[in-house]
């Protein structure tokens, strides 16, 4: 049974509309909110176990307790819409057919941690989910739901749009930050955590669209409900994305702790035209890679997803079919990481730089026969060396595709490569490295 | 600078109401460089050398800190795009579910390949990294739109209505899906 609370209302095609939210069940929750404390909110959504929904997994509660009580500076929101994790287009989802629910959220996180002043950071390719949010923001100004006295509630809270403007590192939340703040979205060493010193050198809260989305139900229902939904630490539902070589693609919801390919196979029909399934990315293009047998083995959670050595990640799950060339996958998803490292640490960038290459030379009938060794020799210098995890995202799912699939890396490389090219000076490179 | 254009910019009255708000949105005038950038490139297509030195001198912030982000930032175009600017994406699901044929297509129907603009200036072409709308690859965005789900054929009919001076959206809706 397919649980739905953050899609709830995905259906109905008036639903962005403020009266129509309305109708829905929208804003019930905040008669609630505002008749309990602040730190009663936090507790609550701890005691919910909600986690952050944009790749991390954060528990979403301890996040808030870390913003500091006594600290004379404003605290601020930053609502990461930037989603860019390939594969992932559930945020969007969010914006265009229920920013209501969104707005609902940002108004709990900021009565809970007292913010005035929220920033919600799109990725500046949505247009239209863009337009759709800036309609339901100014409706709800005109309502009385945002501005100087929140829902009569004596509170403050501004909501601003800003918009990015094509980096795939301002969805890392000091990457973000760092882009608010006018400069190049280049992540920031931590600590101090953004909870500490975050935008502008103030406090603040980074949560995903679909974390603070989830607020409203949990608010509404009570905390309660909403852990006794899932399994373990993974507690609610979740949105999954689901794309890639399946009958219908789509974004869809189920509580966690089903089996992975069950949900897959029941949401989209399954692999297309009949095909054989060869291979799942669970959890978004920087989450290690499955095979066919382990993905019809795993349970969709965060600790199941862990103990198999990948991640629940962002939810974006890609399927790959029998004909789908893993090699030719990696050559793509290197080019992405080489494309949006920030090129502040040089292990990212020289890093996916060069894997980047490799797999391309491999993939082009160039490749050496050590090629495969050389990238997953690359691999360690890159895995937590590095100012963010962007080069961790590159490099944990290469080292998945060329253990699980060496054998397709294998099939490309020439059995009797070429002469190698001298080098300047009619060096010969492989003399010269044995020097 | 190659994208010296010898002319002074200046936002519009509409625009400089707009960049006024702007400055009481955040505590810093350094935080409104992006969005004084995005106004720019709404009022001129592009993002001229001229225009970055105009919003460092608004915001009372070094040039170097606007080129740099000018730089860092793929949708800032610092050079004139084609009337319709067609971004297609090539990155993990788009890639499974064929835009390299979408990408022929392309060079077959305007004669130009990513990073190239067509000689009487109608398209500009660029591949660029996902747009987040895997659940409906292939895809590209052109003119502030997705156009999804899109097939060889569904492609020559936008690109034929863009030529045609008809709406591209409605060519694909007749195209299918």
């Amino acid at each position: 049974m397919a649980t739905r609370i953050i899609s709830a209302r995905f259906d109905d095609p008036e639903n962005w509309r403020l009266e129509r939210y309305r109708a829905n069940g929208g804003y019930a929750s905040l008669e609630k909110l505002f008749s309990m404390e602040p730190d009663a909110v936090i507790e609550e959504v701890k005691r919910s176990g909600l986690r952050g929904r944009g790749g991390a997994g954060f528990p979403t509660g301890m996040k808030w307790s870390f913003v500091p009580k006594n600290v004379d500076k404003p605290r601020y929101l930053c609502v990461n819409a930037d989603e860019g994790e390939p594969g992932t287009f559930k945020d969007r989802q969010i914006l265009e057919k229920d920013p209501h629910m969104l707005l609902e959220g940002i108004i709990i996180c900021g009565y809970a941690v007292g913010i005035e002043t929220a920033y919600v950071y799109v990725r500046g390719e949505y247009d239209f989910p863009i337009s759709r949010l800036e309609h339901a923001i100014s409706e709800a100004y005109d309502a009385g739901l945002l501005g100087d006295n929140v829902a009569g509630s004596g509170r403050r809270l501004d909501v601003y749009v800003h918009r990015g403007a094509g980096a795939y590192i301002c969805g890392e939340e000091t990457g973000l930050i760092e882009s608010l703040e006018g400069k190049k979205g280049q992540p920031r060493v931590k600590p101090p955590f953004p909870a500490v010193e975050g935008v502008f050198g103030c406090p603040t809260v980074v949560n995903n669209v679909e974390t603070l989305s989830a607020l409203p139900w949990i608010i509404g229902h009570g905390a309660d409900a909403y852990a006794a939904l899932g399994t373990g630490k993974s507690t609610g539902t979740m949105l999954f994305s689901i794309s890639g070589m399946v009958e219908r693609p789509g974004v869809y919801e189920t509580e966690f702790g089903v089996n992975l390919w069950e949900f897959i196979e029941s949401s989209t029909g399954g692999v297309k035209d009949g095909k054989a399934l060869k291979a799942v990315i669970p959890g978004g293009s920087s989450s290690p890679i499955l095979t066919a047998e382990e993905a019809r083995n795993v349970s969709l959670d965060y600790e199941s997803l862990q103990a198999a050595g990948t991640m629940v990640g962002s939810g974006a799950i890609m399927v790959l079919d029998e004909d789908t060339s893993v090699p030719e996958l990696l050559r793509v998803l290197l080019r992405f990481y080489a494309h949006e490292s920030c090129g502040q640490c040089p292990p990212c960038r020289e890093g996916t730089y060069w894997l980047y290459e490799i797999a391309t030379r491999i993939c082009e009938g160039r490749g050496r026969p050590d090629d495969i060794d050389l990238m997953l020799s690359v691999c360690p210098h890159m895995r937590g060396r590095t100012v963010c995890v962007l080069a961790d995202a590159a490099a944990m799912p290469t080292e998945s595709y060329l253990r699980k699939f060496r054998h397709e890396f294998e099939a490309l490389i020439p059995k009797d490569p070429p002469p190698r090219r001298l080098l300047p000076g009619g060096v010969n490179p492989d003399e010269a490295r044995a020097l | 600078m190659e994208n010296a254009t010898g002319a002074r910019f200046a936002f519009t009255p509409d625009n400089e109401a707009r960049f006024q708000e702007l400055l009481r949105r955040y505590p810093t005038k350094q935080a409104v460089i992006l969005p004084a950038l995005w106004l720019v490139q709404k009022q001129s297509g592009w993002i001229s050398l001229e225009a970055m030195d105009y919003v460092a001198e608004r915001l009372e912030q070094p040039a170097v800190e606007v080129y740099s982000v000018v730089e860092f930032y793929t949708m800032f175009l610092t050079e004139p795009p084609g009337e319709h600017h067609i971004q297609m994406c090539h990155t993990l699901t788009c890639t499974m579910r064929g835009c390299e044929s979408l990408r022929a297509v392309v060079f077959d129907e305007l004669g130009i390949g990513p990073g190239e603009k067509t000689k009487d200036g109608q398209f500009s072409f660029e591949m660029v990294e996902c747009l987040g709308s895997c659940g409906t690859a292939p895809m590209m965005r052109m003119d502030d739109r997705y156009f999804e789900n899109l097939t060889p054929a569904k492609l020559r009919a936008i690109l034929r209505a863009c030529r045609e001076g008809r709406d591209p959206v409605e060519a694909a809706e007749a195209a299918g899906a």
